[in-house]
């Protein structure tokens, strides 16, 4: 393994290592997750593990919890080699992990999911809540991480529930802390908090391994990184001494566009026209109130704006899965550079929406973009299993057409997998949104809702994906972006509206600054000659 | 005429004194399905397993000439029954639905040939006093009116299986234990991270619930009935599964639940002189049970994770 070449002076004095994995191992049947991979973490520092989905960041770190055993390889904490037989081995040693998925049971109470597992008194005692609620109450105080331990799981926002994992790590003594990707379900601010937390654990003498792919929070909050490519080692940096490009350049094998290239737009004539729209939450509460705006032709339309703020309702109510009380929206296809017919969607249901000409790439992959147990061919016609391509008159599917078709657009769309029968849940996250926008972009739509494309998805997959929104945008399309990453919004986006409590306050140019789109995004307003000035 | 021996049918503690005991007959094997259900496995096997626990029982006092020695083998049988089932579903991952079926017919059909083996083509074993389950009266309490016949002059089995519908109770959300086995049953992935032997909680639970279903056998044939008969439970397994769901998982609700099928049973016993059909009136809890479902009692959710494998490590 190649050591970093430049040491600087007071690593030369570096902590004894905290955890050492030694030519670890890891195969499945067609999948190579760990080919002998190496890792080496200090004492007392942050230490990242970067690379692309199915690089096996989480495979290894799972080996390290206990939860996988290596096929083959060696572990050593604080210096002792160790054999792990089950997370319950990890614990005693000191280890503890923060899923990316969470571990926590939703209709427990944020105590009972601390103490599970090593409860106080022991499995055959009585389950002692006072003293189970002081134990959290003061760790809760010691590291600066107030909660309420009465809380149940399901009522506590996803910021919380991370702050309740990190509880039940530090309740158990881990000394070594894994975290999973754990900015992955953060809202920026959230981000920010873990970030100060983490370090004070870190100047508590803990040992923090951080999984990410978000080379900006990797460069900004660890000591050093370990690059993973393909279940292979790739590099070992230290962070004050690299910069984004290098780092994407390991974990990807090549030279990555961090920024978007991109033409100035066409724009064309309407094709996506919305006009007042109204719409009720879950809860039956008015959550848009009158929302206009028109996509046009060969332009991407980004929507910005801080989560909940309506822009989930807005997708759904474009996309037909959910009721519009008031308003109005119309679809125009484009021929040869003329508009067409005018269609009004409104009221129509998913799929009519759909065959409209209005595609879809839904925000909750795992949820509503894909049904994971089934394979990649049945989700590549999901939505479009009536069409005659795939049907003899919507009753009988033509199953070697679809096939052909599902091997077209795994070629095409570069998605990464054994074949084209595995269950979309096999593959990583990456090449599952893959899936989803080879379905939504390979059956020629007219306009595109894109929402949240790339979350949770890897450095290679976003370029790739931006490159293909691009791509419809230049061909003609009407593209309605939203997303939660300012910097998306801002490198694809020929326009931006920004979206506060169910409504579009304003629409800007793509020049606007991070700060302006800040302001307008919380509430404020900014003043059109300083737009000007800007940039 | 009818309104009139129905009000006498309500009033008499004999009714009462029914319901109560085929309470207590179905509550056992319903706890078991909640202590299996909130491990994660659905168990649908508790008729099965009273079947053998009944068959068991009335073989194993006249094989060891005691009631205590009966009650245990019964009690055994079930365990192993559930331990199969245990088997299939936690190790082997199979469909439980399926596994319990196949434990349910196969019980019916090994009661079935080993009862004229045993008895040598005699006809039924039928228990003498000695060997039986009997009614037991707590002291002078037993003797005050109504309340003393109803509550007080029951079957010793009676009285345990309130004592369990407590423990399980105190079990499920007063312990260490409990909460492993509600952390199982809703997210037996996370149970694990968090150290829990998932597995053994399973296994645990599976086999509590055959043990308490193979007591409710032998509580059937040794007590109330003082003989076997080919296929006795007749559906009792499955009105507990009922009662089970019925009581959203929870003791006491499915304590309700039982109670509710055991009137419903009793009336029907009862009732037979109103010229009404018994078969009619049978239905009649079930009725109510719907009327309850849609009106009352609003929607059950199971555990989370209920009749779904754990697979470590996986996604």
């Amino acid at each position: 393994m190649q050591e970093s070449t430049l040491v600087s002076p007071d690593e030369q004095h570096a902590a004894p290592l905290a955890v050492e994995m030694r030519a670890i191992c890891k195969a499945w049947p067609g999948v190579v997750a760990n080919d002998h991979v190496n890792l080496a973490v200090r004492k007392g520092e942050i230490h990242a593990v970067v690379g692309e989905n199915g690089a096996g960041k989480t495979t290894l770190m799972n080996i390290l919890y206990g939860l996988l055993r290596p096929d083959s390889g060696e572990i050593f904490v604080n210096g002792q080699q160790v054999h792990l037989s089950g997370p319950r081995d990890a614990i005693r040693l000191g280890i503890g992990m923060v899923h990316q998925h969470f571990m926590l049971i939703p209709p427990l109470t944020v105590a009972e999911n601390i103490i599970l597992g090593s409860e106080p008194g022991g499995v055959w005692n009585v389950l002692d809540t006072r003293k189970a609620r002081d134990h959290i109450m003061t760790l809760s105080q010691q590291y600066g991480l107030p909660i309420n331990p009465d809380a149940r799981i399901a009522d506590l926002s996803v910021g919380l529930q991370q702050r309740v994992e990190i509880l039940k790590m530090l309740s158990r003594g881990a000394d070594i802390l894994i975290m999973d990707e754990p900015t992955a379900v953060l809202r920026p601010q959230e981000a920010t908090e873990l970030f100060a937390v983490l370090r004070k654990l870190v100047q508590e003498g803990k040992t923090v391994i951080f999984i990410s792919h978000k080379l900006r929070e990797v460069l900004e909050l660890t000591d050093r990184i370990t690059v993973l490519r393909r279940g292979k080692n790739a590099g070992e940096l230290v962070t004050r001494e690299t910069n984004q490009a290098e780092i994407a350049r390991l974990m990807v094998g090549r030279e990555v566009l961090l920024r978007v290239n991109k033409t100035p737009a066409k724009p064309g004539p309407v094709v996506l026209h919305v006009e007042n729209l109204h719409a009720l939450s879950d809860l039956d509460l008015e959550v848009l109130h009158g929302v206009s705006f028109d996509v046009h032709a060969g332009e991407i339309l980004g929507v910005a704006g801080v989560e909940g703020n309506g822009q989930s309702e807005l997708v759904e109510a474009l996309t037909g899965m959910r009721k519009v009380t008031e308003g109005k929206v119309t679809i125009t296809p484009i021929k040869d550079g003329l508009p067409g017919e005018t269609c009004d969607i409104t009221h129509l249901d998913a799929r009519s929406t759909r065959k409209m000409g209005l595609a879809h790439i839904p925000e909750d992959r795992r949820g509503s973009g894909l049904v994971l147990p089934e394979s990649i061919e049945d989700n590549s016609i999901l939505g479009r299993q009536r069409w005659p391509e795939f049907s003899w008159r919507g009753l009988v599917l033509l199953l070697s057409k679809i096939t052909e078709w599902a091997r077209r657009l795994i070629a095409d769309f570069d998605v990464r997998t054994p074949s084209a029968t595995v269950p979309v849940r096999a593959l990583s996250g990456g090449n599952q949104q893959k899936v989803i926008i080879a379905r939504e972009l390979a059956c020629n739509p007219v306009a595109l809702v894109a929402s949240q494309p790339t979350r949770g998805v890897d450095i290679g997959a976003i370029e790739f994906i931006h490159r293909r929104l691009i791509e419809q945008r230049d061909a003609g399309k009407a593209v309605l972006l939203v997303s939660a990453e300012l910097d998306e919004i801002r490198s694809l986006s020929d326009r931006i509206a920004v979206m506060y409590e169910g409504q579009i306050v304003d629409i800007v140019g793509p020049d606007a600054t991070e700060e302006q789109l800040g302001i307008l995004m919380t509430g404020g307003h900014i003043e059109k000659g300083k737009e000007e000035g800007a940039q | 005429m009818f309104w009139h021996i129905f009000l006498r049918v309500i009033s008499s503690s004999d009714l009462w004194a029914a319901t109560l005991q085929f309470t207590a007959l179905l509550l056992l094997p319903a706890l078991g399905g909640v202590i299996s259900e909130r491990s994660g496995v659905i168990n649908i096997a508790m008729e099965g397993m009273m079947l053998v626990g009944a068959y068991a029982g009335v073989m194993g006092a006249k094989a060891t000439g005691s009631v205590v020695g009966g009650v245990l083998i019964a009690i055994i049988a079930g365990s192993l029954l559930a331990l199969v089932h245990a088997i299939v579903s936690v190790n082997f991952k199979a469909d439980q639905i399926i596994s319990g079926i196949a434990i349910n017919l196969a019980a019916l059909g090994l009661t079935n040939y080993l009862l004229p083996l045993q008895t040598g083509g005699q006809g039924v074993p039928s228990l003498g006093n000695n060997l039986r389950l009997l009614n037991i009266s707590l002291g002078p309490i037993s003797n005050i009116p109504f309340i003393g016949p109803v509550f007080f002059q029951q079957n010793i089995v009676f009285y345990v299986a309130a004592l369990i519908l407590l423990g399980i109770h105190f079990l499920l959300f007063h312990t260490n234990a409990g909460l492993r086995i509600r952390a199982v049953g809703e997210h037996p992935q996370a149970a694990d991270t968090a150290g829990v032997n998932v597995q053994l909680v399973r296994y645990m639970c599976v086999i509590g619930s055959g043990a308490l279903s193979g007591l409710a056998g032998a509580f059937l044939s040794m007590g109330i009935a003082g003989i076997f008969n080919s296929d006795m439970t007749a559906g009792a397994g499955f009105i507990a599964l009922a009662a089970m769901i019925f009581g959203k998982y929870t003791p006491f609700g499915t304590a309700g639940a039982c109670f509710i099928f055991g009137l419903g049973e009793a009336l029907s016993v009862r009732m037979q002189d109103t010229g009404i059909s018994p078969n009619l009136l049978s239905t009649l809890p079930y009725i109510i049970t719907l009327i309850a479902l849609v009106g009352l009692v609003g929607r059950t959710v199971a555990p989370a994770a209920d009749g779904i494998p754990y697979e470590p490590g996986g996604e």
